[in-house]
């Protein structure tokens, strides 16, 4: 019935120092298909992977636009995402109605977090089951936040969330050194990347996935996808081109090159 | 009356500033070519009556702006304890950013348009300067919440008696010396056709490097113009 004693309630702590519900709501961001981000100095992007429950259905919207300045990339469960996004939505506009100013990105995240944290120590609540990725623009420059259901936030250069993203993670390990200086479109060339890592293998096209770009100078919106198609076509072409080169490379040389990307 | 008690709903003892009691006179606040300028004297009229001499009028609101009021004195004490908090909070988040003139602006302007809705308004024209990241800010809320911003503003009898004046010679780079003198020139003026002027007054100067507001100090006036000694010449019927 019950995986163990002490996961029926939010609030009880196992006695090795474990909230069960807490972690079993990490558990869902998991499960979401995969959502990532990464940032230079003047711009993030935020990246998701689209999965249709069925043949017959569209899939979910998984990046929603806060503010100008500010949009968040979702995993776990859909419908805690589209409502704490409401609630990121009517914090920012609320400061600009006060202050005629975007709200500071990192305010906007503590007060996220703090919403999410009330829900894992109240007995009749349950924690939110999504991890959101919070990008965003302000005065001190270009931030990449993930908030976790157990209300902890982090900052990071680049990120990945929901299923298979430790192979993103992976990727965006191994590049993250060049991603402050990078230009917007190698960033979104590495989003697309890092998405298509954790495709395994499956083909990346731009109906399976969503990309969001902001910016200095750019607003946050969401890339149509005749765009993310161009580029796609645009990557895969140089990577032939690279693959190509490889080959010739391996045709010189005996040593079998180790293969990145 | 029957209306006005529906419209203020069960609030029946409520208590609002039917009109100022102690009130200051005239701002006045310009840019210059390093930031921005403003004066007032340091009178406080009970009613008509000249009743207190050294009112400060010009506060500093945190680390970017400078405030200026005229209007109710203590309805301004007010408007400077609400500062003070969202100034503190601001502080608190400690994570570097903070409020420039332009959002004090904005939050004063809410805050005033908000009270006349109340049918509580607070007694004062605001003028509010300041420069953050290089960018010089001036402008001013009344106390029904009209706002805007301008290169030169002023309050009350200003408005009459001291624009005009700027209007003619304000001009973008004025130096720091010259933009004294033209704010002198205009607090003449007003000490001499404004009854609530007093001659005792404050400049109080606002730049990347922060606030400083002077001491308080007295214009040199001259009295003996034929229109002072005799003025009712030349106005047939006045006595």
């Amino acid at each position: 019935m019950f995986r163990n004693q002490y996961d029926t309630d939010v609030t009880t702590w196992s006695p090795q120092g474990r909230l069960f519900q807490v972690e079993y709501a990490m558990e869902a961001v998991k499960q979401g298909s995969a959502a990532i981000g990464l940032r230079s100095k003047t711009y993030i992007v935020l990246a998701s992977v689209n999965k249709a429950n069925s043949e017959l259905s569209s899939h979910q919207k998984k990046i929603f636009k806060v503010d100008d300045h500010i949009g968040v990339a979702i995993a776990g469960l859909t419908a805690d995402g589209r409502v704490l996004s409401r609630y990121l939505r009517s914090e920012c506009i609320n400061y600009s109605f006060t202050y005629e100013s975007p709200l500071p990105v990192g305010r906007l995240v503590v007060q996220l977090a703090d919403k999410a944290q009330v829900c894992t120590q109240r007995s009749w609540k349950r924690p939110y089951g999504v991890g959101l990725l919070v990008a965003g623009l302000d005065e001190s420059g270009a931030h990449l936040y993930y908030n976790c259901p157990s209300g902890n936030y982090f900052e990071y250069q680049a990120f990945a969330i929901g299923s298979r993203s430790q192979a993103a993670k992976t990727y965006l390990e191994r590049k993250f050194e060049s991603f402050m200086d990078s230009s917007r479109e190698d960033l979104i060339k590495h989003a697309l990347f890092a998405i298509k890592e954790t495709l395994q293998g499956e083909k990346l096209t731009s109906s399976i996935c969503t990309v969001a770009v902001v910016g200095v100078e750019e607003p946050f919106h969401i890339l149509d996808q005749k765009t993310i198609q161009e580029l796609i076509e645009s990557f895969e072409i140089r990577e032939e081109e690279v693959a190509d080169e490889g080959a010739a490379m391996q045709e010189q040389s005996p040593e079998p090159a180790p293969m990145d990307i | 009356m029957t209306s006005v008690e529906g419209l203020l709903g069960c609030e029946q003892d409520s208590q609002r500033t039917l009109s100022p009691y102690v009130t200051g006179t005239s701002v006045i606040g310009i840019k210059y070519k390093d930031g921005i300028l403003m004066t007032a004297d340091m009178g406080g009229s009970y009613g008509s009556t000249l009743r207190y001499k050294s009112v400060e009028r010009m506060k500093s609101i945190g680390k970017h702006s400078l405030l200026g009021a005229s209007g109710e004195i203590s309805d301004f004490q007010e408007i400077l304890r609400y500062l003070d908090e969202l100034i503190k909070y601001d502080n608190m988040w400690d994570d570097g950013n903070s409020f420039g003139p332009k959002e004090i602006h904005n939050y004063l302007t809410r805050i005033m348009y908000n009270r006349r809705n109340k049918f509580d308004p607070l007694w004062n024209s605001l003028v509010l300067g300041g420069v953050k990241n290089g960018q010089k800010y001036l402008g001013t809320v009344s106390m029904i919440g009209v706002h805007f911003e301008d290169n030169h503003v002023a309050t009350g009898f200003g408005n009459h008696l001291a624009r005009p004046i700027l209007r003619d010679e304000w001009k973008e780079d004025l130096s720091y010396e010259e933009a004294v003198k033209l704010l002198e020139k205009c607090m003449r003026v007003l000490l001499y056709r404004d009854r609530s002027a007093i001659n005792k007054l404050q400049v109080a100067k606002i730049t990347e490097e922060g606030v400083t507001i002077s001491q308080p100090y007295s214009l040199k006036t001259f009295w003996g113009f034929n229109a002072f000694q005799n003025p009712s010449k030349g106005a047939e019927g006045t006595w």
